[in-house]
């Protein structure tokens, strides 16, 4: 039996070979760690400062405030803005409330059956479908489907085809109910981690003292869970608004030189009579009285123009295009969600993506400058919902 | 009027209260929609899909290596748009698997509290850029950047579209990652540590094993994202729809196809106009069946503590 070497036992337990490569192996890797830290950080810093140094100088009043152009110094986002906010506007009035509806009935009400599980399936692999099928979607059911009424559902009353045809087809409501559906998955998950959150002992009390099942959740659930459903909100309304592929299928326009609401003093271009999808008159022989309120011309439906005044009263022929000018009354209408649901659209991103694959240099400053107002207003309202939610883990302590 | 107390009351019987049933009603609908949602997409892509296999047999649609629709003497086979997936999917995991993982063990085995809470946040803020704007930094920014490192590089290539979208999807991997790696109980490491394993040992041979079937999980919502993603290849992938070999190429994904179509001006219910719908159905396929392997996956080597 050979003896122990007892001090050399000491050493290997005091000085283990190739420990001091280990330690620094140990060091390196933070080393690495940092560095592909360091990239995924620069890569925030270099898409800023790029579009920064391609288009900040772009970023006039002249830009928010103009109309897209062929010319590329006087284009402006002017209706990709305005178009971007009625979109997310119709977009959040339908996500909000169906995605926190959704996400209380799975964490309160739901049983334990078939339905439920079906329920849970779906919401977690819609998260997952690329945001082009939803684009696929909308063109089938809203675009097409819903769109066209005198080819699906021509049985059904005129009112509601009419109805149908204005407000869907290539649209903003179509738009809006598209992303919602997209940021569905965002709402449901953030309220149900909300609403679970929420300690037991809260609806307990409620319900001890009478409380209906509806009434704890209205008045003693929703009301903590509140902030951390809107930092879904928030985070699901930023995906929204940079969202561009499914936009591209339902038909968002790349030229838009209207805005869907008008505001007083805008001119108006609109024909009268009762007209055929080709914009001539149904009948060709009727007229209509029409008082002119500024002096101008309007155009016959032959294009000649005709000189009017002013304060006169015309009989003009069906198909006649007029000019008028919005005052108060016409704006304050034209904001009613039934005018604009209907209208036509483009977005920040669809005018940014078509400014981008234009070969010219101008044309690719503005698409700069119109990425940088998106990723400023996506970047601080990501930035917005990662404080609420800091303030929230800090403030609430059960 | 007499009070309540003291009148006999039945408490055998109760009320129905419609409130609470239409409340109910309600949010039942709320959830039921996104089955509807998942439905919709099915039944439009597969119905759809169905006109455009009447006129195309599903043989050529897989076997056939040209994809030319839009051309006088169209052909249908998928092979192109694939290969072109393939492609920009590898360059993107090929860049984010590894820096997603390095900044995964990082933050969750190295960093300090303070620097863990400040950067995970921030590098989420990558995952909200809109796509646009990451397409137009591929085609403007990282191109001519590879362009001098790669002479002859064309200046539209799926090398830099999927250089970016593995950028886009290093939040995915990294955050998720560290979500399961930080679930790793504390024991598992004090027991490596007592064994006298450093830090990175103890990461690599106990952590990251521990907690695979979160990294894999991970590492898949971040591919099928990659997988799903369009416009960055629209912008700076190039459009062309050719068997791709070499990241260097220009080439089309399936998404970039669907959305070239939807740009332009084909009248819906044409076979050319059905074909993105065909398109989709691959799409559908392909994410579906990454979410069944993740699924899979993660059963199989999950590990309970």
């Amino acid at each position: 039996m050979a003896a122990i070497d007892v001090q050399r036992v000491r050493d290997i337990a005091e000085q283990p070979p190739g420990l001091a490569a280990r330690k620094f192996k140990d060091r390196a890797f933070i080393f690495w760690g940092i560095v592909a830290t360091i990239i995924g950080l620069g890569t925030l810093v270099a898409l800023v400062s790029d579009l920064y140094m391609d288009g900040g100088h772009r970023l006039t009043p002249a830009f928010f405030f103009g109309f897209p152009s062929a010319n590329p110094a006087e284009a402006g986002i002017l209706s990709s803005w305005v178009g971007s906010l009625l979109v997310i506007l119709t977009t959040a009035l339908v996500a909000i409330p169906v995605g926190m509806l959704a996400g209380v009935y799975l964490e309160e009400y739901a049983p334990k059956n078939p339905m439920t599980s079906a329920i849970e399936i779906a919401v977690n692999n819609l998260a997952g479908v690329p945001s082009i099928l939803f684009g696929l979607m909308a063109v089938g059911i809203f675009v097409q489907f819903l769109g066209n009424p005198a080819r699906y559902f021509s049985f059904l009353p005129e009112g509601f085809r009419n109805a149908s045809a204005d407000l869907f087809g290539q649209s903003i409501l179509t738009a809006g109910i598209t992303l919602a559906l997209l940021i569905l998955p965002v709402v449901i998950v953030a309220t149900r981690e909300a609403v679970r959150g929420v300690p037991q002992e809260i609806r307990h009390a409620a319900l001890a003292v009478g409380a209906t099942k509806w009434q704890t959740t209205q008045h003693h659930v929703m009301p903590y869970a509140l902030p951390g459903v809107v930092t879904g909100v928030i985070i699901g309304i930023s995906r929204a608004l940079g969202e561009t592929a499914p936009l591209i299928m339902i038909g968002g326009l790349t030229f838009v030189a209207f805005l869907p609401i008008t505001l007083p003093g805008d001119s108006r271009f609109e024909t009268i009579g009762v007209l055929d999808q080709y914009g001539a008159a149904v009948d060709p022989t009727a007229t209509e009285s029409v008082r002119i309120t500024h002096d101008g011309v309007v155009v016959l439906p032959d294009f000649t123009e005709m000189p009017v005044q002013a304060g006169q009263t015309y009989d003009l022929p069906h198909g006649t295009t007029v000019q008028t000018v919005a005052d108060w009354g016409d704006a304050v209408a034209s904001w009613s969600p039934g005018h604009w649901l209907g209208s036509e659209f483009t977005v920040m991103p669809i005018q940014m993506f078509n400014w981008t694959s234009r070969p010219q240099a101008e044309f690719l400053e503005i698409a700069a400058a119109a990425g940088l107002v998106l990723l400023v207003i996506t970047l601080l309202m990501n930035g917005a919902a990662i404080w609420l939610r800091y303030r929230l883990r800090k403030s609430i302590k059960w | 009027m007499r009070s309540g107390v003291g009148v006999e009351r039945d408490f055998t019987t109760r009320k129905v209260r419609w409130g609470e049933r239409i409340m109910e009603g309600l949010l039942f609908a709320a959830a039921a929609a996104a089955v509807a949602v998942v439905l919709g997409i099915v039944f439009v892509v597969v119905s759809e899909s169905a006109k455009f296999f009447a006129q195309v047999s599903m043989i050529e649609f897989l076997t056939s290596t040209t994809w030319t629709p839009l051309f006088d003497n169209p052909q249908y086979g998928i092979a192109p748009l694939l290969t072109g997936t393939f492609m920009s999917t590898l360059v993107a995991l090929a860049v984010a698997v590894p820096l997603g993982l390095l900044v995964a063990i990082y933050l969750s085995e190295f960093a300090t509290a303070r620097t863990r809470e400040t950067i995970k946040p921030t590098l989420e803020l990558l995952a909200a850029v809109p796509t646009v704007v990451y397409g137009y930094f591929a085609l403007l920014f990282v191109t001519p950047l590879l362009q001098n490192i790669i002479p002859g590089l064309p200046s539209f290539n799926l090398l830099s579209a999927g250089l970016v979208m593995g950028l886009m999807i290093i939040p995915y991997i990294a955050s998720l990652s560290e979500d399961a790696m930080r679930a790793v109980p504390r024991a598992m490491r004090e027991g490596s540590f007592a064994m006298g394993a450093t830090r990175l040992e103890t990461a690599f041979r106990v952590v990251v094993p521990a907690a695979v079937s979160g990294v894999v999980g991970a590492v898949i919502l971040g591919m099928s994202r990659a997988i799903g993603e369009t416009m960055i290849v629209v912008v700076a992938g190039g459009q062309l729809p050719q068997v791709v070999t070499n990241p260097t190429q220009q080439g089309a994904t399936v998404t970039a196809f669907i959305a070239q179509v939807a740009l332009g001006d084909l009248p819906f219910g044409t076979l050319e106009y059905n074909s993105i719908f065909a398109a989709g159905l691959a799409l559908l396929l392909l994410t579906l069946l990454f979410n069944l392997v993740a699924f899979y996956l993660q059963r199989r080597f999950r590990e309970a503590y």
